[in-house]
């Protein structure tokens, strides 16, 4: 049988999308429903002095209104950061309370403060509208820079700063910039996003008076880990009387991490009205209450001698929040971007201090990359200034830098198992032709125009989180994931992963790794995934995590099928275990050639008797049925890694530029399926490229959103992009059997940078803030031509 | 939700006897409905105006262009009779928002609403239009007052644009990123004897750039309007462009268009 693994199986979950036949949360409508609208604060940061729900509970069709007062009464838990961070000075973060509905102060336009419930969608949105909130605004904190000057948002903690962190040597890093022959210092922006799935958050939440279960039907990458947060922290209910259901959800990108606020007050309110009931967020809700991802604000430097050797490196970021500390709020700022900020290189010394602050703006969480792209956009802005400074080219002074042995001792944290920096270096030059850039250069000057090329090399952290890693760096938690392979009787097999699919084909790809395992038609696999009620416990989707570790409980647990298969064909062969081997679904004795089938073994474990022979075919000690789990705990995490190279082309007239060629040459790891990966890499382009050119979430003084619609937030088209010009190099990672690593948020990772070297390279090195608009273009342009014009 | 009432008119006397100070015409509903699902607008009365076939259609004669004031952006993008005889008009149509805002949004929508943004006022400057309502006929550049202003009374109903064919022309705009209406749109046109040059988004309102016109009808070449110094202090401002960025851009604009006419 040929190896699935490696080949472009059409996705299976192509027909019921393209056809229209996915189930979205939105799609499901339960008996007797009711329908949810939230009353939020249209104010960056108040006090409520008075919450008026008189009219609104007289409004047509009002089933029930609820304020922060009952859910308050109700001790119904908020909010929570889920990884504890400690700072430099060995004190706690401070986090504030962030109930589900805010009873006394709101601190983020959006902020829920009321649910209305009502028979009609209609009905609900009207009494909404007649719900009286009397606030007192107070001066709203907005800028990351300032945060800490500004008042103080949540009582008790002093300067907005949840805290103040330090990963690395203050020390060794001065004594590396003693000897340094030059310093290059940068200071950036990682300007803020919005994820923009596209499907909306929803949900549908349904109570059962006789059994006393909630059931939950949520847009969550983690169902399983929704419902542990809602019954451990919500005070919702215990977690076998709550059911979380993810079904297809429509991409999440991070956004879909976290318990919300919407998720809790439904789940409560329904056992309350004793009735379901439905919420579905629209657009603008999306835009002002999703988490947001990035915002960074950066001062970093490098320490180099004149060769170009990196000696030390320093990282200073205030790291945006939002309102309130959410689940992987602080982790993404700290231990996924401190580590990744000294790059794919040797720097002997270093180290990343980040001050995390709350300002009166949307929550700041986990977005595709979480920390990657910050600590990636920081380095490789970092290193292309050093380049043009040091007159090296920009891959020999990279190069120069690579490690050149594996494993590779990172310099904060991570030991790098297996890769080729300069081998994806070597490829992805090649690929850009880049030798022939001078040319082409030339050829746009002839035009008027401005051409600037931009590299990026990039390592991630994947596979997030081997528990033993993590704990040794002080987080409380570990993320290990399960699986369970059941067969029935007649042969077919369902696959239960923790993982959750909400874009990435797991219903193909897991299959495919399944179907290789066991040697089962891919067709008689299914992939169960998202019900709390259905798998065992599991950690989700998020940090490109699914096939490094979910995908590695699949393996695991396929491996204990084969084992116990081997046991029980030696028991109904008459041979012993040792010598029954198993290849392309047959168990087979060696000595004897005689085999038996996976269907033949399934079908005897599960109807153990063989007529006339009076004896069972399964051996002592081992049970009936044909079924095994597995919770996989990495050892490490994973490292993806590869080279991009961008192309632009500035019109100096317009500032309009124009991305003319992008190659990304990544190291993935074994490949699963590589029609897959090219949807991931392409998807994590866009957003990249997005974030370098387009996208940017901007609030004005007051705490407004001013780019709260499609009108004014720049999601990238597909008429912004080039061909993805999309190669690999492949060095097996040595930690996991399939020797997998990764690939869903490589481009959101190592494009910005690389578009922006690019843009700033056409600049002739003048610094332009992400997202490198017209008009900022433009400006440099004109400064460019003055200066120019200086120099003749 | 906030009810109305919904009209679907047979003809322009039945739509313009059902308006009142509270209604709409609904041609697209691609500017009303947004609105009114934003809470911005309210309206008692929604008058359908897409089944009054009188409204539809493109009629080409030697010397001007008419286009009934329903028919959708995608009907004139794609027409050959206006891309033979105002191919600019044609591909002005093509580039406004995205496939379906062509496929629903109309001419006479988007110049009744005059927005400052909008691409078609720009074209009606330039080709010298004729507007034709089920009152009277009203020049372009009478038609458009200010900000989402125009000449029409309450409950006229436009009911066709005539536009003149020019020698030649061309619309170029510079995109808002995000939304795609104009961060500036210029659209030059050369008739007998005269030159427009229209200008939207750079101005609460669109205007025919009176200096650039002139300096083009001594010279039709972009040389003579190239680094002209135009006033920002009317321009609009806002997070996507500066004034001084609109000014610069409105000359860029005009010499891209010269230089394709
Ligand atoms: C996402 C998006 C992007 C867009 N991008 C662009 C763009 O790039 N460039 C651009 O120019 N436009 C753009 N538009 C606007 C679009 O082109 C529509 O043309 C415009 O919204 C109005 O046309 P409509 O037919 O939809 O009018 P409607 O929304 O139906 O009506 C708008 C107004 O015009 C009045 N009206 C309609 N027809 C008549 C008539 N015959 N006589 C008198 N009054 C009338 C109505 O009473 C109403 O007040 C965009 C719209 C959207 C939603």
């Amino acid at each position: 049988m040929a190896s699935l693994v490696g080949s472009r199986v059409e996705r299976k979950e192509d027909k019921r999308f393209l056809t229209g036949k996915g189930r979205y949360t939105a799609d499901i409508n339960l008996a007797n429903q009711t329908y949810a609208i939230f009353v939020r604060s249209p104010h960056a940061r108040a006090s409520i002095k008075k919450l008026n729900i008189d009219k609104a509970l007289k409004s047509s069709g009002v089933v029930s209104i609820l304020t922060g007062k009952e859910i308050a009464d109700d001790k119904i838990g908020g909010l929570i950061a889920g990884w504890a961070i400690r700072s430099e000075d060995g004190t706690e973060m401070k986090c504030p309370g962030n109930p589900p509905l805010a009873k006394d102060n709101v601190n983020f336009v959006g902020d829920p403060v009321a649910v209305v419930i009502a028979e009609s969608l209609a009905e609900a949105k009207e009494a909404a509208e007649k719900v009286e909130v009397d606030y007192k605004v107070l001066k709203a904190v907005t800028s990351t820079a300032d945060a800490m000057n500004g008042d103080t948002i949540h009582e008790g903690i002093d300067k907005n700063l949840c805290f103040d962190w330090l990963l690395g040597d203050r020390q060794k890093v001065k004594e590396a910039f003693d000897k340094a022959d030059k310093v290059i210092s940068i200071d950036i922006i990682n300007n803020r996003l919005i994820p923009n799935a596209m499907e909306p958050r929803a949900c549908v939440a349904d109570y059962n008076a006789a059994s006393e279960e909630i059931t939950l039907y949520t847009t969550s990458q983690n169902p399983h880990l929704s419902r542990l947060i809602m019954s451990a922290f919500g005070n919702v209910a215990p977690e076998h009387k709550l059911r979380v259901v993810a079904p297809d959800v429509g991409g999440g990108f991070g956004s879909k991490i976290n318990v919300y606020n919407e998720d809790i007050v439904c789940s409560w309110a329904a056992k309350k009205i004793n009735r379901a009931i439905k919420w579905v967020a629209e657009r603008s809700e999306s835009f002002l209450t999703d988490i947001h991802g990035r915002d960074h604000v950066t001062h970093a430097e490098l320490a180099v001698t004149k060769d170009g050797k990196f000696l030390g490196f320093k990282n200073e970021t205030i790291a945006n929040l939002g309102a309130y500390a959410r689940v992987f709020g602080t982790v993404t700022p700290t231990y996924l971007f401190g580590p990744c900020a000294t790059g794919v290189y040797e720097i002997p010394a270093a180290y990343t201090n980040v001050k995390a602050v709350y300002t009166n703006t949307a929550p700041v969480d986990a977005y595709r990359g979480a920390g990657r792209p910050e600590a990636t956009y920081t380095i490789e802005r970092l290193v292309e200034k050093a380049s043009m400074e040091l007159g090296i080219d920009k891959t020999e002074l990279r190069i120069k830098n690579f490690p050149t042995a594996f494993p590779f001792k990172q310099t904060l944290v991570h030991t790098v198992d297996s890769g080729d920096y300069v081998a994806g270096m070597e490829k992805a030059k090649q690929m850009a032709d880049y030798k022939g850039f001078e040319a082409r250069r030339k050829e746009s000057e002839a035009k008027g125009k401005l051409r600037g090329i931009g590299v990026t090399s990039y390592f991630e952290a994947c596979g997030i989180a081997p528990s033993a890693a993590v704990m040794s760096l002080g987080c409380g938690v570990g993320l290990w994931e399960s699986a369970e392979v059941r067969f029935n009787p007649t042969g077919q097999v369902t696959v239960y992963t923790g993982s959750h699919s909400h874009g990435q084909s797991h219903q193909t790809t897991f299959a495919q790794i399944a179907a290789d395992e066991l040697g089962v038609p891919i067709e008689n696999i299914d992939i169960v995934h998202g019900d709390t009620d259905k798998g065992t416990f599991g950690m989700g989707t998020y940090g490109s995590r699914s096939l490094a570790v979910g995908g590695i409980a699949i393996v695991n647990a396929c491996k204990k099928i084969v084992e116990k298969g081997k046991r029980v064909t030696a028991k109904m062969l008459e041979a012993n275990p040792e010598d029954v081997e198993f290849k392309d679904g047959e168990f087979i004795v060696s000595k004897s050639n005689k085999k038996k089938t996976i269907g033949e073994v399934a079908f005897a474990c599960y109807l153990p008797g063989v007529r006339d022979e009076m004896k069972s075919p399964l051996p002592e000690g081992d049970e009936p049925g044909l079924k095994e789990t597995s919770f996989y705990d990495p050892s490490n995490f994973s490292f993806p890694a590869g080279t991009h190279i961008a192309e632009v082309e500035i019109d100096p007239e317009t500032g309009h530029v124009k991305l003319e060629k992008y190659t990304a040459c990544d190291d993935f790891g074994r490949i699963i399926n590589p029609m897959v990966v090219e949807g991931q890499v392409h998807g994590g382009l866009a957003q990249g490229i997005g974030q370098a050119l387009y996208e940017n979430a901007e609030y004005d003084e007051t705490g407004q959103l001013m780019t709260g619609s499609y009108m004014d937030y720049t999601m990238p088209r597909a008429d912004n992009f080039p061909e993805f010009n999309i190669g690999y190099t492949c060095t097996h990672a040595t930690t996991n059997p399939l020797g997998v690593k990764g690939c869903g948020e490589a481009g959101a990772i190592a494009a910005p940078p690389t578009v922006m070297n690019a843009v700033i390279d056409a600049l002739g090195g003048q610094e332009v803030t992400m997202p490198a608009t017209a008009e900022k273009v433009w400006k440099a342009c004109k400064n460019l031509k003055k200066s120019n014009a200086k120099a003749a | 939700m906030k009810y109305f009432n919904y009209h679907s008119a047979k003809d322009s006397k039945e739509a313009s006897k059902l308006a009142s100070s509270s209604s709409a015409f609904l041609a697209g509903g691609m500017t009303t409905i947004p609105s009114m699902k934003l809470g911005l607008a309210t309206y008692k009365d929604l008058i359908d105006i897409k089944n009054i076939k009188k409204l539809s259609g493109i009629k080409v004669s030697g010397k001007s262009v008419t286009i009934g004031a329903a028919t959708k952006h995608v009907e004139v993008s794609n027409s050959k009779d206006v891309k033979k005889a105002i191919p600019s008009l044609s591909s002005l149509a093509e580039g406004i928002g995205d496939p379906q805002v062509r496929n629903r949004g109309t001419i006479g929508g988007s110049i009744a609403n005059n927005d400052p943004s909008a691409d078609y006022p720009s074209a009606c400057i330039a080709l010298n239009a004729t507007i034709h309502t089920n009152e009277r006929k009203i020049e372009a550049a009478k038609f458009f007052k200010g900000m989402f202003e125009t000449a029409l009374k309450k409950g006229e109903l436009i009911e066709a644009i005539e536009f003149q064919i020019p020698e030649k022309s061309s619309y170029q705009k510079h995109p808002n990123p995000a939304s795609r209406y104009a961060i500036v749109g210029v659209y030059v046109a050369k008739h007998k004897g005269d030159v427009n040059v229209a200008v939207t988004g750079a101005k609460s309102c669109v205007y025919n750039d009176k200096e650039m016109s002139k300096a083009l009808l001594g010279n039709f070449s972009s040389s003579s309007i190239d680094g002209m110094d135009l006033d920002s202090s009317e321009m609009n401002s806002d997070m996507h462009a500066s004034a001084d960025f609109r000014a610069s851009l409105v000359v860029t604009q005009a010499k891209k268009a010269v230089d394709a006419c």
